[in-house]
């Protein structure tokens, strides 16, 4: 046999074996992941958790009730100051800009912010925000993880609205209606279940997001609904627990984890399945 | 005889249906209102970036004023007591770990990303791939938390046998010598990997899936095996994108914060052995923003963080440019 086609064989057998190892490497953190925050996050599990607020250092209990209530009022306050910002964008791309000039370097911009680290962007939610205020404060906060998502919102907006067909358009323009009536009426409509989409993908990005809040929200061991302070919030007490020295602040380190991961998955899936409606109806 | 009645009204000419005037003028001010709410949200989410970086240099000046830019990079002191500030240690710190993570994931990554375009059968590439990206859902801190118990004491095991290993190996050995923590500079790279790996090896993987059937066909008619397809054929074809990838991924380790501050030990003096402790800019930023005191000492550390957003400026600037020119050349409209 030829030898050189025995070599071409022997490197392709190995080349696929070492694509198969890479494949198994990712997987196999995954699932080490998965594994250790699902074993450490049920045993932290307690009802307390959602009935009582952080216990002091160094006294026993369980408690995050602030916390949770301080993150969903951050994630809800980022949805009001994100969706709208992050919609009416992708709807100027889509609608107004096309592929003007102006159009495509809004998009280049946005695909650019698209990565931006999140430390960075707390950097400047403080710069413009804790620095003027004199105070740390959930708002702050809720800007940062806004200015997350927007590019997020943007993109899948200016995506999905560039999908629905122009026929459609034509259609409500010969009906005598103006522009914003055609959009908030009817392309709108139809890229619906894309655009929620957008917006699931960036919540679930922000969701878990800590390094923003250190210079923004920051903790509150209390509990508070005043966005003009600083809020207790899921991440910011793994953060701090995680490092203590105490056992019941390192379960619910994992508690928290656990809960956070499992609704980050939800909204993950939640964003899958929509988007394999949108296929179907197109 | 229905169909003449309408007929006739046609011909007749029935007036028009009339909005009322001002229910006329308030929806073309409304029509207007709305284009330029439209246009002013684009204009935000684009001036963000520039604001980020006017902010953040606006409140790094005193520090830049107090210690310039050159004798800042290259000064490797940092004391909150004295006031002496520098960066040395944390940019060090910072490529090192990244350059680490990009070692090990972008090999992976593209090991990954041909398993799923190339080999993989059908019914396992869904899964498989969906499993690959979900190490991108789980948040930074979470890989902290996993990478601070789990990791780190597991790594601590093998260290001893990287001391005798690879840092038994002269001159390169130095990199790999010191007590088994489990925790430092090695640590973080590796977190780092794992968590770039999605992004990397998920660009890779559709570009390689939108290669051209024609191209990979003939390849394979010419009697090319798999990798020489991978190799000489789809790589050559989508590289400017799989290098934006690469890019991509290394934007998100220079600034990756939570996970690296829990495993990399946070030690502000440089040591040349990768199994010791060191510090990122990111992860100084971490650890010492709510202890900063002195307005010199807050500036100096804001000042780190537009070292920073510039480093990762210039990356994602590069990544994107890398990204739309397949995408451009394919005439497929981004």
């Amino acid at each position: 046999m030829n030898w050189v086609i025995v070599r071409r064989r022997m490197v392709d057998a190995l080349s696929k074996l070492l694509m198969g190892l890479a494949t198994v490497i990712g997987v196999f953190f995954l699932l080490w992941i998965m594994w250790t925050t699902l074993k450490f996050g049920l045993a932290g599990m307690h009802w307390d958790l959602f009935t009582k607020d952080t216990p002091p250092p160094g006294t026993d209990g369980f408690g995050l009730r602030n916390a949770f209530v301080g993150s969903l009022i951050l994630l809800g306050l980022s949805l009001l100051i994100g969706v709208p910002v992050g919609l009416m964008a992708g709807t100027w791309l889509a609608e107004y800009g096309f592929h003007s000039r102006t159009a495509n370097t809004v998009r280049f911009i946005n695909d650019i912010m698209l990565s931006a680290p999140s430390i960075e962007i707390g950097l400047f939610a403080y710069a413009v925000m804790v620095g003027p205020m004199g105070h740390f404060s959930a708002l702050a906060g809720s800007l940062a993880l806004a200015i997350l998502m927007i590019p997020i919102i943007v993109r899948t907006t200016d995506e999905m609205l560039s999908l629905v067909g122009n026929d459609v358009r034509e259609a409500a323009i010969a009906l005598g209606a103006p522009n914003s009536v055609v959009i908030t009426k009817v392309t709108w409509r139809a890229a619906r279940a894309g655009i929620i989409t957008g917006v699931l993908i960036g919540l679930a990005r922000i969701t878990g997001e800590t390094a923003p809040l250190l210079f923004t929200a920051l903790n509150n061991q209390y509990f508070t609904t005043n966005i003009f302070s600083p809020m207790a919030n899921i991440p910011m007490v793994i953060f701090q627990f995680a490092l203590s020295p105490y056992t019941n602040w390192q379960q619910m380190a994992w508690a928290a984890s656990f809960i956070t991961v499992l609704f980050v998955l939800v909204l993950s899936i939640l964003a899958r399945w929509l988007a394999g409606r949108i296929h179907v109806q197109k | 005889m229905s169909s003449l009645d309408t007929a006739a009204r046609i011909d007749k000419g029935s007036a028009p249906i009339k909005p009322k005037a001002g229910e006329r003028i308030w929806r073309l001010t409304g029509d207007s209102l709305f284009h330029t709410a439209a246009r002013f949200a684009a204009f935000l989410a684009v001036a963000v970036l520039f604001a980020t970086v006017i902010a953040v240099a606006v409140d790094s000046w005193p520090a830049i004023k107090t210690f310039g830019v050159w004798s800042f990079l290259k000064s490797s002191q940092w004391d909150p007591v004295t006031n002496a500030f520098g960066a040395f240690p944390f940019i060090i710190g910072t490529l090192v770990s990244s350059a680490i993570a990009m070692v090990l994931a972008v090999p992976i990554s593209f090991g990954t990303a041909l398993f799923i375009a190339e080999i993989a059968p059908s019914w396992i590439k869904r899964p498989i791939a969906g499993a690959v990206e979900l190490l991108a859902a789980i948040p930074s801190i979470v890989y902290g938390l996993w990478g601070l118990v789990v990791f780190a004491p597991a790594f601590a095991q093998i260290e001893p046998g990287i001391n005798s290993t690879l840092g038994a190996i002269p001159g390169v050995g130095l990199l790999f010598q010191g007590p088994p923590m489990g925790i430092g500079m090695l640590s973080a790279g590796i977190i780092l990997a794992i968590m770039i790996l999605p992004y990397i090896s998920s660009v890779m993987r559709d570009v390689f899936m939108a290669v051209p059937w024609s191209l990979r066909e003939s390849a394979y008619a010419m009697g090319c095996t798999t990798w020489e397809v991978a190799w000489h054929i789809m790589l050559p074809y989508t590289r400017s994108a799989v290098i934006g990838g690469i890019f991509l991924g290394l934007g998100r380790a220079l600034g990756e914060t939570m996970a690296v501050t829990f495993v990399i030990g946070n030690s502000n003096v440089l040591s040349a052995s990768l199994l010791m402790p060191g510090a990122t800019i990111p992860s100084v930023l971490a650890n010492e923003f709510t202890e900063a005191t002195s307005k010199l000492y807050l500036s100096s550390l804001i000042y780190l963080g537009l070292i920073l957003i510039g480093v990762t400026l210039a990356v994602r600037l590069l990544a994107v440019l890398l990204l739309r020119r397949l995408a451009s050349r394919e005439g497929a409209s981004t």
